[in-house]
């Protein structure tokens, strides 16, 4: 048996239903608010985040490249490109990157000079999207495809995305990769929890958002063994900060001014 | 009728090429209009008669069958299910996607995890009788399945 | 007025059926990209527009013609160029055209068109580009359409032109600034990121739209009874001579700066155009004709005994018309992305199925072209 409770607010939840049916139409016209004036606190009621979600004022990232090994390095890589259902493409041209290893005058071009330690001269580092403060992609997608959340992670939308490539011009640092073709058949063990992308749209490193959803860090930190932290940056108690007192940090192509948040302990 | 428009009327009717009433060319006109008649109207006749079978999707599923009686109910009342999925399913996807909220309150009060994949589909492992079956009546094609992947067919056994 | 285009002798259908052939030829094509996305370009991670955006880039250019006729006849009362304002303005609409199905063939989710709509986003230069480009769009057809069907009937136009009028001579140049600003506010690609961008596509723009202009005049003149006359020709020919300069000089300016300023990321661009870097420089070759046609073109247009003669004043409006193409149809867009953010060199170049594409599309153009033009002949044939 229903409680009289439960039964009004089927009544209004049906009334909702169609609300948001006509909304769909109205919509076309931008009349969303129009709907979220009729039915306030409803939508918010129905929809929460999950409880133990991870959450941050402010999402970084560092790399301790004293720590990483090439070795680790492949199992960070293999571990996310398998989670996010990641295909092998093959032609380095047209490929789809996430995380992966560059040369540091690759990574930091400009900041190399002729006599620098073995270490960093022969060392891979990792790159993949600094989730900017500033970011140059979210100012110029034409459809709100790219977004920054309110805990900086830099979001993709691939229902949204029009595949105009704007974000991939923009990108100072070439995390954005494209979907020249249908890449569906070449992901090799596909995760079932995580879907696949169509030709045709942009994707890029999103900081394991569906995985603080669930109260869980990103895979690569997860698999780093301890060469990565990822924290909230305004925290000053978080263990992220806390290296960050302690060691200095550099950050790709700071100069541009879009405020990368991922570190760098060299 | 304006005095002007009766004044050219007139006057195309005294150059003798105006006839008032007449069709120019009837054979081919008519011609043409029954042709367009037939072919726009040959889906009809050509099933005519030939009712398609009324898509029965399927529940028959491990894991519903595994669910007390009383507890096979989706997130929404059937009905409201069945009328507007696709606008809840639209209404899911901007809320995880863009708002982060991943969490959605049924109509029982309980509480699921908003995900088509990993949510629909866990109940609902049976793509081919349960969406396939309406969305081929209907001709609908879709998007979701794009890019949204079934669990393995071992995997719902 | 349309029913115009329905009559015509064999020249007119040959080269209708010509184009159409062109169109169907390059739909397969899409249809093929439709199928398997844009892998069957030669478009890649690193450079992720190619000759789709670049056409778009420089037809932006070409629909620059309207302005500089309608601009001296309606402010400066230049009468010379009453005759043929709509010769710009119909050159302007094919080219507008262009530019909206060029940027429609290199969308990845084309379909998605209408999200630009849906979910319009005023940060987003490309957002402002759709507004600009639509108006100007709207603009010159219907100011051309209304004076020429005002002209056929030998009646004054109406009162409400005028405004759109003068309307249209600020937004002209807010076409190719704004598809200027495109490239320019992008943080990470030096070789656009610099203020000249704009002026340059301006001048650029001034100078190739008039000079396509020139040719298209000069063979209405030989192939149908309706003579643009000698007088508007020469003069939008100093209107080329002038800008074609200014638009050598901004180059220039934009080298000193960067050659004299030694700073890599705005140097190594130019190098990988003008010199190849690591033995990639597919594309040297083809920049050299261009900066030494174009000042060629500058010194062969300042002489004023070539720009009054026809045939020397065509030779020149052709290697203007070609020497921008490749500045702005090819270099410019590769350029920017060649070196990569990671100072790496991955190279372009388009593909047949891409090129058969982009046929299809200037093909379109031209067909939308010839009907209007084909429109205004007669109706000028007419009244004479």
């Amino acid at each position: 048996m229903k409680t009289v409770e439960e039964k009004t607010a089927t009544i209004d939840r049906r009334r909702f239903l169609k609300i948001t049916g006509v909304s769909t139409i109205v919509g076309l016209l931008g009349g969303w608010k129009f709907v979220e004036l009729l039915a306030p606190g409803e939508l918010e009621a129905k929809y929460l985040p999950k409880a133990g979600a991870l959450t941050a004022k402010r999402w970084a990232m560092l790399i301790d490249m004293k720590k990483l090994t090439d070795e680790t390095a492949g199992k960070c890589i293999k571990t996310c490109h398998r989670l996010h259902n990641i295909p092998d493409v093959g032609d380095p041209k047209r490929e789809i990157k996430w995380i992966w290893l560059e040369r540091f005058e690759n990574a930091f071009p400009g900041d190399e000079h002729d006599h620098m330690p073995e270490s960093v001269e022969e060392g891979r580092f990792f790159v993949m999207c600094n989730h900017c403060d500033n970011p140059p992609c979210v100012r110029v997608c034409p459809t709100k495809a790219t977004w920054q959340r309110d805990d900086g992670i830099i979001m993709m939308d691939q229902h949204r995305c029009i595949g105009c490539r704007y974000c991939m011009a923009a990108c100072p640092f070439g995390a954005r990769s494209f979907n020249w073709g249908d890449y569906r058949p070449l992901i090799k063990d596909k995760n079932p929890e995580y879907p696949t992308r169509e030709k045709g749209v942009v994707e890029k490193c999103n900081f394991c958002a569906e995985r603080l959803a669930k109260g869980l860090i990103p895979a690569c930190v997860e698999e780093s063994e301890g060469a990565m932290v990822f924290g909230d940056l305004m925290d000053s108690r978080s263990e992220l900060r806390k290296i960050m007192r302690e060691r200095y940090t550099i950050r790709r192509k700071p100069y541009l001014g879009t405020s990368p948040q991922v570190y760098y302990v060299v | 009728m304006s005095e002007e428009k009766k004044e050219i009327i007139n006057s195309l009717k005294e150059t003798g090429f105006y006839k008032p009433g007449k069709i120019y060319d009837r054979g081919k006109v008519i011609a043409g209009i029954v042709v367009f008649i037939i072919v726009a109207a040959f889906p009809f006749f050509y099933n005519a008669g030939k009712a398609a079978k009324m898509p029965e999707p399927k529940l028959d599923t491990p894991v519903i069958r595994q669910l007390p009686e009383a507890e096979r109910v989706c997130v929404l009342p059937k009905q409201e299910m069945r009328e507007n999925h696709m606008v809840l399913l639209d209404e899911w996807r901007d809320q995880v996607v863009r708002e982060g909220n991943r969490e959605y309150t049924g109509y029982t009060g309980k509480k699921y995890t908003i995900s088509l994949q990993n949510t629909c589909m866990e109940c609902h492992s049976n793509y081919e009788e349960f969406c396939n079956e309406c969305h081929q009546y209907t001709v609908q094609t879709p998007a979701c399945w794009g890019c949204h992947i079934q669990k393995p067919k071992e995997w719902a056994g | 007025m349309f029913e115009r285009a329905l009559a015509g002798d064999r020249k007119y259908w040959g080269l209708v059926i010509v184009l159409l052939a062109i169109i169907g030829a390059g739909f397969m094509a899409y249809l093929v990209q439709l199928k398997l996305g844009l892998q069957i370009t030669g478009m890649s991670r690193d450079v992720s527009w190619g000759f789709y955006i670049a056409q778009f880039t420089y037809l932006v250019g070409i629909a620059a013609s309207a302005v500089m006729l309608v601009l001296p006849y309606y402010l400066h009362d230049y009468k010379t160029f009453g005759r043929i304002t709509i010769l710009g303005e119909f050159l302007a609409v094919a080219a507008v055209s262009m530019c909206v199905m060029f940027v429609l063939v290199d969308l990845g989710k084309p379909m998605r068109a209408f999200n630009l709509l849906l979910h319009p986003t005023p940060g987003s230069v490309l957002f402002w580009d759709m507004v600009v480009l639509s108006g100007y769009f709207l603009l010159n057809i219907v100011i051309g359409w209304t004076i020429l069907e005002a002209e056929k009937n030998a009646a004054p136009p109406p009162s409400w032109v005028k405004p759109l009028i003068y309307l249209s001579i600020p937004w002209a140049p807010c076409i190719h600034i704004v598809t200027a600003f495109l490239y320019a506010g992008l943080p990470g690609r030096g070789f656009w990121l610099t203020a000249i961008m704009a002026p340059r596509f301006l001048a650029s723009a001034f100078a190739s739209g008039p000079a396509l202009l020139i040719l298209l005049a000069l063979l209405i003149r030989k192939f149908t009874k309706f003579d643009p006359g000698t007088k508007p020709i020469q003069t939008l020919a100093k209107i080329v001579t002038y800008c074609i300069i200014i638009n050598v000089l901004f180059f220039l300016f934009e080298a000193f700066t960067v050659f004299y300023s030694q700073i890599p990321e705005h140097m190594r661009h130019f190098e990988y155009l003008f010199a190849g870097i690591a033995g990639y420089g597919k594309l040297v070759p083809w920049m050299w004709v261009s900066m030494i046609g174009m000042i060629t073109a500058s010194i062969l247009l300042v002489i004023p005994a070539v720009r009054r003669n026809h045939v020397t004043l065509a030779v020149a409006c052709v290697m203007v018309v070609i020497t921008t193409w490749i500045d702005k149809g090819l270099g410019l867009i590769t350029g920017g992305f060649v070196p990569n953010p990671f100072d790496m060199i991955t190279e372009y170049w388009p593909t047949a199925l891409e090129l058969l594409i982009s046929a299809g599309v200037w093909a379109a153009g031209f067909l939308i072209l010839t009907i209007l033009y084909k429109i205004v002949v007669s109706i000028k044939e007419e009244i004479g």
